[in-house]
This record gives C-alpha cells, sequence and structure tokens, in this order.
C-alpha cells in the first residue's frame, strides 16, 4: 500500500500514473544514457543479417546486421529528443501568442485567431507534407515545420486559458490598481495556468513524438544512417511475414511511451478538475 | 437558425478558399523555390532558368494561384511532374479507393463507438466502465502501424486467414474488395473507436450531472426513459461533432494504414509525391484531404445547430 | 375528510457522504418531524445545513456519494427506506414532488412544457396522455400562467423565469402527490417576481391540501407560507417548533440571532457637511459596444463619511455603475468627478493616485482574491505599490489590517484556499483599506454569504467607516441592507434612476411606484406579510 500513498502537488499518485512516472523515467534514462548503455554503436555492422537474440545481442540483430538493442537505445535518443525540442518550441511559440492575443484583444487577437484557425481548418499531417515537399525532410525543417503545426493549437489553449483567468475578479483588482501587462502576466495569470499547461505539455509531447514516428515510418521524417523508433518500423516491417519480431520493438518502444506520457497526463488532468489540496 | 447555417456554410467556403491558398503558397513562397529543389544539384543558372519557364515560374504567384485553383475547381489539377500525366486521371482511382475505406471503416466504427461510450456512461465507475476507460486510452496512444502490424502477424501470418497486403486494383469485384481491405479496415476502426467512444462518454456524462436529468429521476421515471428521451436528444449534438471530428482524424489515419498494407489509396500516393518532390500532386492530394476535413467539420457544425433546441424553437 | 391525516414521519434521520479518502461526513444527523395532510414546514438554515439532503430523502433519493445511513422515513405508512428500487421510484411525483431552485436549469431544454408537465402522471400509468393535458391547462390557469391552453407547446428558454418556476409547479403537482418538496423555489428570482410567485405556489398548496415542505435560508419568506419550522445548523435540528412561536418567541439563541437580523434598526446620522462633494457624477451614460445604454443619465453624490446605496433588480445596470465609476467601462456623456476635479473616463488615463482613492470589493470573495497568492502577498501589494514601503513595514501594515479584521495574525502566510467565505471577505476589505482610499464601491458584498456572516460584514464596515471616516457606495439588490446602513439611496430601473436622494425621503411617502413595488416585496417577518402585500395589490390594480 505504500505505493498508494505516495503524493506529488500534494496530491496522491494513481497506479496508472505510477506506471507512466516509471516508463517515463526509463525512456528518459535510455535516452541520456544511450552512448554509455548500448553495448555497440547504432551504425556498427556486427552480425549477420537477422541473427536471433544471444546474450551478446539481447535483442537480435537488424537488416544490415547492426546490434538491435543498441540502435533502439540510440533511436530513443533521437525520437525523445527531436520530440522534446518540437514540443518545447511550439510551447515557447503558442503560449507567447496565445497570451498576447488574450491579453491585447482587437485587432492583435482577430488576426492571430483567423490566421489559427485557417491552419487549423487542414489536418497537420497534410499540411505538413505539403511543406516538407518543397523544403525536404532535413532535421531543422522538420523541427521548425513540426512546432509552428503544433504550436496553432498551444496557442489556442493558452488564449482560452488567459482569457478567462484575465475575466476573474483578481485579476480586475491588479488591473484597478494599475499594475502593468507583465507584472499581471507573471503574477496573476501564469500561475492560474500552470497547471494545465503543463498537462498540455504532456499531451503535445505525445502528440509531436507519434508524429515525428508517423513520418519516418512513411520515410519522410529522419534519414539514415541515423537511428530513430519509426524509421526503424519502416526498415524492419518486410520481417512480419517471416515471423521476425524485430518491427515490434521500436513500434512496441514507441506505444509504450506514448501510454506512460498519457497516464500521467490523465492523472494531471484529473487532479487539476477536482480542485485543490482536499480529499485528493 | 437558417442564417446560422447559412453563415457556416459561407464561413465553411471561405475556410476551403483559405485552405486552398495555404497549400498553394506552401509550396510557393518558401525560399528555394520547385525549380531549385527539382535539379537539386544540377541547379545551374541556366538549368534554373529554363527549368522555371517549363513549370511556369517565371510568372507572378498570384496569377498562377487562379489559374491553379481555377483548374481545379474544374478538374484540372495540373500534370505531374515525375509521370507527366495529368494528375485527374492517376488521381481518381486511388480517390474511389481511399474513399471505399474510409467509408467501410467509418460504418464500423461509429455505431460500435456510440453504442460502447453510451453503456461506459450509463455503466458509469462500473468495472465495464473502468476497464474501458484504461483500454482505450492506452490504444489513443498506439501509433496505427503497430495495431496493422499485430493484426497482419496473427490474423494473416499465424492464422492465414486474410491477405497481408490489401492490393486491390481497379477490376476487383465489390465483394473481394472488402474481404481484401477487411484488416485496413479493421485497423483503423481500432485506433479510431477509443477517441470516439471516450468523447462520447464524456458528452453523455456531462449532460447525465445535468439537474435536469436529477429532476427526472425525481419524478420517479425509470432510467432507460431518462436516458433515451432526456439525455440523448440533449447529447446528439455533442456526440455529432464528436463523430465528424473523428472521421476527419480517420482520413489522416487512411494514410499511414494505407502504408501499412500497400493499399493504393489516396494517402500512398501523396506520400510517394513528397518523397520525389511531385509538387502538383502534393498540393491535389493536400486539397482533396483538406476539403474533406473542412467539409465534415462544416457537416458537423451544422448538425449541432438543427440539434440545438433553443435556436430550432426562437423566442 | 378528517382533520389530520399523518402522510409522512421522519425520524432520527441521518445522511452520510463519502468521499475519495474512504472518510465519512455526516451531512444530516438525528432529524425528526411529521408532516399532515395540508400542513407546511418550514426547513430553514444557512449554507450547509443539510436542508436540501432532507429534502430529497423524503423522496428516497440521494445525491452520489451520499447515503442514508439510519433512521426511517415513513410515507402513507409505508418506510420509503425498506422499499425496493422500483417501489421508491413509483412513489417519486405521484407521491413525493420535487420543486428545485433553478427552474431553468431543472427543465430538459429539449423537450416542450407540456410534455414535461404530463410526464409524471403519463409515465406512472395514472392518466392517458389526454387526461394530462387537460389537467396541465388547468393547473396553468391556477397558477395564473399567461395562454394556460398553448402555455405548454412552449420550450423553457421561451418563457420567463417567474412563469418557469411556476411551471416547475405545475409539474410537481400533475399527479396530485401527497407531499410537495420545495427547495429554495424563490431564491434565484428578482424580489418583485418572488411575491407573485410565492402567492402562486400558497394558493396551489391550499386548495390542494397538499402537504409540503418548503427549504429556504430566508425566515421571511418561510413565514408566509409555513405552519411550523425547523431551524437546521450544520445538519442537526436547532429549534422546531409553531412558525409564530419561532418568529416571535424563538427559544435558543443561533434562533434568536437568525430573527435579530431583520429587525434591528439603524440610527441615521446627519453627515451634512459643507465641503465639496467626494464623488460626484452627473448624467453619465455608458453602453457595451455602443448598442445599448446599459447605463442612462444617472446622477449621485457621495461625501466623506457617506453610505450611498444603489439598489435595483438584475438587469438595473447597478454593477455597470461601478465599472464606469473605476473606469473599467469609459462613460460616453457626463462628468465624474473626485473632489471637484473631473476623472478622466478610462482606467488608463488616471494617475496612479486617483486609482488609489477610489477601491472596491466584491461579491465572490473566492474570486476576488488570488488563490496562488498569500495573504501578505494580497494584502501587501496594495502598500507596496502605492507607497512603495520596505518589507518589513508592509509586513507590520499587514499584520496591523489583519486585527483591524478580526483576523488572526498567523493568517498573514496561508492563502485564500484555507479561509472561509467570510474571512475571505475580510481580506478583501482588508486589500482595500491597504491602498488607504478615500471612497470604497462595495459591489454586493454580502449576497454571498450565509446572514450571519454577512451581517458580521456589514457590522465590520460600519465599525471602520466610524474609525476612518471612508465613504461608501453600497451596490446591492437587498432592500433590507439599504435600510439599515445607506443614508443616501439611489433606485435603478433598466439604466436609469428612478429616485435619489436621503434614504428617509426616497423610502418614505410619496414614493416613486417602482421604489413602492420593491419596498413592498421585500418579505417581512411576520406571517401576514403576503396576505397584506396582496390585498394592497388587489385594490390598487
Amino acid at each position: 500500500m505504500s505505493a498508494a500513498r505516495l503524493r506529488l502537488f500534494g496530491h496522491r499518485v494513481t497506479i496508472p500514473a505510477m506506471i507512466g512516472f516509471v516508463i517515463i523515467a526509463v525512456n528518459l534514462i535510455a535516452a541520456l544514457g544511450a552512448p554509455w548503455l548500448s553495448p555497440f554503436d547504432q551504425a556498427d555492422v556486427v552480425c549477420e543479417a537477422w541473427d536471433d537474440p544471444t546474450a551478446e545481442h539481447l535483442l537480435g540483430c537488424d537488416n544490415l546486421g547492426r546490434d538491435l538493442l543498441s540502435r533502439l537505445l540510440f533511436g530513443a535518443r533521437m525520437s525523445i529528443g527531436l520530440s522534446l525540442l518540437i514540443t518545447t518550441l511550439s510551447f515557447s511559440i503558442g503560449i507567447v501568442t496565445g497570451f498576447t492575443a488574450a491579453i491585447a484583444k482587437g485587432w492583435v487577437d482577430a488576426a492571430l485567431s483567423r490566421a489559427v484557425d485557417l491552419m487549423l481548418s487542414m489536418p497537420s499531417l497534410i499540411f505538413a507534407f505539403v511543406v516538407l515537399s518543397v523544403l525536404g525532410t532535413e532535421i531543422p525543417v522538420l523541427v521548425i515545420t513540426l512546432a509552428c503545426l503544433d504550436s496553432t493549437r498551444v496557442f489556442r489553449l493558452s488564449r482560452a486559458l488567459a482569457m478567462n483567468i484575465v475575466a476573474l475578479e483578481y485579476v480586475e483588482v491588479a488591473k484597478l490598481r494599475g499594475e502593468g501587462l507583465w507584472w499581471i502576466i507573471t503574477r496573476e495569470v501564469l500561475p492560474a495556468a500552470r497547471a494545465p499547461l503543463i498537462a498540455e505539455f504532456g499531451l503535445r509531447f505525445s502528440f509531436a513524438f507519434l508524429f515525428v514516428a508517423a513520418l519516418s515510418f512513411l520515410g519522410l521524417g529522419i534519414q539514415p544512417p541515423n537511428a530513430d523508433w519509426g524509421s526503424m518500423v519502416r526498415d524492419y516491417r518486410d520481417m512480419i511475414n517471416l515471423g521476425i519480431t524485430a518491427p515490434f520493438w521500436p513500434a512496441g518502444a514507441i506505444a509504450v511511451l506514448t501510454i506512460g506520457v498519457n497516464f500521467v497526463v490523465d492523472w494531471l488532468l484529473a487532479i487539476q478538475s477536482r480542485g485543490h489540496g482536499e480529499n485528493a | 437558425m437558417g442564417k446560422l447555417i447559412a453563415q457556416r456554410l459561407a464561413l465553411g467556403f471561405l475556410t476551403l478558399f483559405g485552405a486552398s491558398v495555404l497549400i498553394f503558397a506552401g509550396t510557393e513562397l518558401l525560399p528555394g523555390d520547385l525549380a531549385s529543389a527539382l535539379l537539386q544539384n544540377n541547379a545551374t543558372e541556366e538549368n534554373l532558368a529554363v527549368m522555371r519557364k517549363q513549370l511556369g515560374l517565371d510568372r507572378p504567384a498570384p496569377v498562377r494561384y487562379v489559374e491553379w485553383f481555377g483548374g481545379a475547381l474544374k478538374g484540372d489539377l495540373g500534370k505531374s511532374l515525375a509521370t507527366e500525366r495529368p494528375v485527374a486521371a492517376d488521381l481518381a482511382p486511388r480517390l474511389r479507393n481511399t474513399i471505399f475505406l474510409a467509408i467501410y471503416a467509418a460504418v464500423v466504427a461509429v455505431p460500435l463507438a456510440i453504442a460502447l461510450g453510451l453503456l461506459a456512461a450509463v455503466f458509469q465507475g462500473s468495472v465495464f466502465d473502468r476497464a474501458v476507460n484504461t483500454v482505450t486510452l492506452m490504444t489513443i496512444s498506439i501509433p496505427e502501424y503497430l495495431v496493422g502490424y499485430l493484426l497482419m502477424k496473427y490474423i494473416s501470418v499465424q492464422l492465414g486467414w486474410l491477405p497481408t497486403l490489401a492490393n486491390v486494383t481497379e477490376e476487383t469485384p465489390l465483394g473481394e474488395r472488402f474481404y481484401l481491405s477487411l484488416l485496413p479496415m479493421l485497423t483503423l476502426v481500432l485506433v479510431t473507436i477509443a477517441h470516439m467512444m471516450r468523447m462520447t462518454r464524456a458528452s453523455v456524462l456531462a449532460i447525465m450531472a445535468s439537474p435536469y436529468i436529477e429532476m427526472a429521476f425525481l419524478k420517479g421515471i425509470p432510467k432507460w426513459i431518462v436516458v433515451v428521451r432526456h439525455a440523448f436528444p440533449n447529447a446528439l449534438a455533442p456526440v455529432i461533432s464528436v463523430v465528424a471530428l473523428n472521421l476527419a482524424y480517420l482520413i489522416v489515419g487512411v494514410v499511414v494504414v494505407e502504408s501499412v498494407f500497400v493499399y493504393p489509396g489516396l494517402g500512398q500516393l501523396m506520400v510517394d509525391a513528397v518523397s520525389k518532390h511531385d509538387v502538383p500532386v502534393v498540393q491535389a492530394c493536400g486539397l482533396l484531404f483538406a476539403s474533406a476535413f473542412i467539409v465534415l467539420n462544416m457537416l458537423a457544425d451544422i448538425a449541432a445547430i438543427l440539434a440545438n433546441p433553443r435556436l430550432r424553437h426562437p423566442r | 375528510m378528517s382533520g389530520s391525516e399523518r402522510v409522512l414521519s421522519v425520524e432520527h434521520l441521518r445522511v452520510e457522504a463519502r468521499n475519495d479518502g474512504g472518510t465519512t461526513a455526516v451531512l444530516v444527523d438525528d432529524v425528526s418531524f411529521t408532516l399532515d395532510r395540508g400542513e407546511v414546514i418550514g426547513l430553514i438554515g444557512e449554507s450547509g445545513a443539510g436542508k436540501t439532503t432532507i429534502g430529497l430523502a423524503c423522496l428516497g433519493y440521494t445525491r452520489n456519494g451520499c447515503a442514508i445511513a439510519g433512521g426511517s422515513i415513513v410515507f402513507r405508512g409505508r418506510d420509503i427506506l425498506a422499499l425496493s428500487a422500483s417501489e421508491r421510484r413509483a412513489l417519486r411525483g405521484p407521491g413525493v414532488a420535487y420543486i428545485a431552485q433553478s427552474a431553468a436549469a431543472s427543465f430538459n431544454p429539449a423537450m416542450t412544457l407540456f410534455e414535461q408537465v404530463c410526464e409524471i402522471p403519463v409515465r406512472h400509468g395514472i392518466m392517458s396522455a389526454e387526461e394530462a393535458r387537460k389537467v396541465a391547462i388547468g393547473l396553468f390557469r391556477e397558477l395564473d400562467l399567461p395562454n394556460p391552453e398553448t402555455f405548454g407547446n412552449r420550450y423553457p428558454h421561451q418563457v420567463s423565469g417567474g412563469q418557469l418556476q411556476r411551471a416547475m409547479a405545475a409539474m410537481a403537482m400533475a399527479a396530485r402527490p401527497d407531499i410537495l418538496v420545495f427547495d429554495e423555489p424563490t431564491t434565484a428570482l428578482d424580489v418583485t417576481t418572488q411575491v407573485e410567485v410565492l402567492a402562486a405556489f400558497r394558493k396551489l398548496i391550499k386548495e390542494h391540501r397538499t402537504a409540503a415542505i418548503y427549504i429556504t435560508h430566508d425566515l421571511a419568506v418561510v413565514a408566509q407560507i409555513a405552519d411550523s419550522i425547523m431551524v437546521l445548523r450544520h445538519g442537526k435540528m436547532v429549534e422546531h417548533g409553531e412558525a409564530d412561536q419561532i418568529l416571535q418567541a424563538p427559544r435558543e439563541e443561533y434562533t434568536r440571532r437568525l430573527v435579530a437580523e431583520r429587525v434591528s434598526g439603524h440610527d441615521f446620522i446627519d453627515r451634512e457637511g459643507g465641503d465639496p462633494p467626494l464623488l460626484a457624477i452627473r448624467d453619465v451614460v455608458a453602453s457595451y459596444a455602443s448598442l445599448l445604454r446599459v447605463i442612462d443619465g444617472v446622477s449621485l453624490e457621495v461625501r466623506r463619511g457617506d453610505t450611498v446605496a444603489v439598489v435595483g433588480e438584475s438587469g438595473s445596470g447597478k454593477s455597470t455603475l461601478a465599472r464606469v465609476i473605476t473606469g473599467l467601462l469609459p462613460r460616453e456623456e457626463g462628468d465624474i468627478s473626485f473632489q471637484g476635479e473631473s476623472l478622466p473616463p478610462t482606467l488608463a488615463q488616471r494617475t496612479r493616485d486617483q486609482k488609489r482613492r477610489i477601491q472596491m470589493i466584491y461579491q465572490m470573495p473566492d474570486v476576488a482574491l488570488n488563490p496562488h497568492q498569500t495573504l501578505l502577498d494580497i494584502i501587501g501589494r496594495p502598500i507596496d505599490f502605492y507607497f512603495g514601503r520596505s518589507r518589513a513595514d508592509i509586513r507590520k501594515r499587514v499584520l496591523e489590517l489583519l486585527r483591524m479584521m478580526d483576523l488572526p495574525e498567523s493568517f498573514i502566510d496561508r492563502k485564500p484556499g484555507e479561509l472561509s467565505g467570510g474571512q475571505k471577505q475580510r481580506v478583501g476589505i482588508a486589500r482595500a483599506l491597504a491602498a488607504e482610499p478615500d471612497l470604497i464601491i462595495c459591489d454586493e458584498v454580502t449576497s454571498a454569504l450565509d446572514q450571519l456572516v454577512g451581517e458580521e460584514i456589514l457590522r465590520l464596515l460600519k465599525r471602520l467607516q466610524d474609525e476612518l471616516g471612508i465613504a461608501y457606495l453600497f451596490i446591492t439588490h437587498d432592500l433590507g441592507v439599504v435600510k439599515r446602513i445607506a443614508n443616501k439611496v439611489t433606485v435603478m430601473l433598466k439604466g436609469k434612476m428612478v429616485a435619489g436622494g436621503e434614504t428617509q425621503t426616497v423610502f418614505a411617502p410619496p414614493f416613486h411606484p417602482y421604489t413602492e413595488l420593491l419596498l413592498s416585496s421585500v418579505p417581512e417577518m411576520r406571517s401576514d406579510w403576503l396576505d397584506e402585500v396582496l390585498e394592497k395589490r388587489r385594490i390598487s390594480s
């Protein structure tokens, strides 16, 4: 029962949330420690193609005779690192524009909101295709395109949050007192928006992560020789017919990390809707 | 109400127009034009000039946009850079295949998701509800290709019940089409159903928590009548939006699923075109996907307006 | 028809709520009463007294997470708690019917009124749809609803709040239940509407000799309708007796305080002085998005030490007036001057000192205080902002203000979430005082609070005025408050001023007709008030 009593942010951590935290921690360790943890380099050919798992190659080998476990660990680095970068960037853009729109109101808000509406009128995968078809699939292009696309959703949320908070009377009090815009944003608006934004970060991360993986899977994301989970699935997929399980390792890893993040987000959203402190 | 619907329709068409501008601008206004992208390392000044002329890039962008969009409205989508055949000719059979698959999946997924969502809401807090909640949370997180490959491995490879690849052609008879595309359909159903179900459940629960539902119970009305007569008409609008939203998601999910099962649809075509920088094809596919998405969202909003009693019976 | 026919007897009722942590809270503890045919019992108490829980328990219903943990509820000789779920269901509607506080929320927006009013008799198989419709029309007529024949064809959003509340009574009465449970049925209505609805309810109960449980927080309302009154507090019975006994000779201290609040008078001090008015508003006009004039030609004056009340019903523009004075909503015409000096229309144009001199206290202390800041931050910020004192000085001053508010000094490092509603409102006052203002605008400061807590806040404001000489502009819908604390009053109706001046003058004949209507609509704590009002209105019309 000690697990049930563990608390975070003053709330009890549920079992799915615990599982989620563990999954995230394991993945982060893998991503950060890939060069030290992995037995071989991601690009080294160390065995025959599709060798079965042995004590030396715990997960066996891939189509070119590279160690699967090592590639999986390095893949974590690429997939997770890139998604984090995209999410951070999209958050910075989205929050700044969203808060500005909510507080400035008027034509600034109208212009930004209509632009975002237009961007959101199309599935982002389709929009990404259009851009990538012209700009190619180098990593910086990928990161900036996806961050811009994703920031539209962050914009929507942070604008709505800020609008709600600005309408609260304690913000009115600050305005009446004559406080400046910066003070109002940092002292009155941000603290109240923090919790929903953290949950949103988790959601956006898992979205970006799946998105990058899907692009790589379609051959339009991260290009060889860099290992990443999406393109690993693509490289190994023909082996399904032969009963080789290799593609399921990276695909499974993608699913597990997303599930973990979603478990934590679900918990965060649940404690928010339950309000502060008591009987949580 | 008529005015609201007219407004929504107008907005829909305006959005469609805006999306077409965006698709066009996305390929035109970015640094390094199409010609340099196509020629890549072979790009000399002369080559570029010739290529630009060939592609019509020497004329101003607005003119080219009007030509392109005007042509698209008439069904002329330009010529493919790779095959030099008219895009529309390559597109048509692909489009038919994709629409077939999407409708096939929707017909199965929508009723199933709504039914499961309603059940979970009615039995809120039960073991069934909690199990469904956790399972769907997990399915949402699983990428389409993993679901696809798992189905392929177990149903096709191990059990041998269904073909691994869905290579339908123009000549494939309808019955065989259903059989061949059963696995892609199942994959799509599995990945869309979870979201649709969770959102249905949430909208019905929001309605069930309202005071007029408690009032109905206090009037001694049996639970099933409360659900059917009192809750359902009010839950209709949110459920319709949920369905439309997820159908829009299904359109995108199609891209990946087609790739998994090598299904000759629009998504496959678009992915190929992107990697070949075949811009006219990408634009055409993008326009079609975007239109479907926008029209679905528009229909959902109109349905929601129609389902709202306050708008249906004005003061 | 015998004289007394027992329809309900509740004995030692106990209702518990189980929350997530597994701990239980007792909502209702050891409550007993009986109800005969035609008898009306009033359940009275502040929020959290368990009134609604008792009312719902009489229908054999508890809200999510709650359970009846003990006692018995015997309805016509059968213990409701021993019944099966379907037997209980059969009882709801035809046996005991419920009338909720908010009719707007309790009617299904997707069904016509006929469908909903006829539902009880039809679904319980008591009448055919045709018969039920006739009964409904009859009830609509009894309740003075317009066009009774066709009224039921409308949807809930197509009729007014007062009509909807009466339609809910018709819905409850449709199957001629033995008991009606009224749960604060007039609380959401304006006072002038409340009178009509209350009269309609009383007529209905009298004519059908229905027993009723009338739940409210307002003793004066229950006095008009109940034969006996039970006072509840924290789920326990405080006192139960004949209505007149409770009103005139309460036995318990708590009841005495509840009764006393309404009668305590206030002597007006003549504060007229020669100095220029603190705040002078002349012919001010303001509107939202230039569409409709929300404030249309309002003038009033506030002098040092004055308490000026602005009264009106919902939609009268009284809260908008506060926004215009503070500059949140710029005025379009007219002038507002402070100590003889014209104030710029918008907040941005005003100087820091002009902003400091006018402070506000709000209706909802929950949203008026930032839940993420400590009281030191909340109260200390104006001191820092306007006077730029050192940290130590600020802390000292905040402590001083807390003492002035009768709040413990240890609260200084707490956040608003740990405080009760009344305490939060005191923090709001302290924050306003920290700016050392000349005028405080109080926007419905007591209406979100329980009666006795609100009373303490008023007393505190009064004391502060005596000590510091601050002027108040009191925005309220509660005429009782106005009469007791304001020396001047402005009555507003649909954005226009209908009367203004010294309270004694405005609230004494000759009245403006609307002022008279408002005044006469405030329930008084004697059981013959409603009869008198209805009598008077019949004569005058």
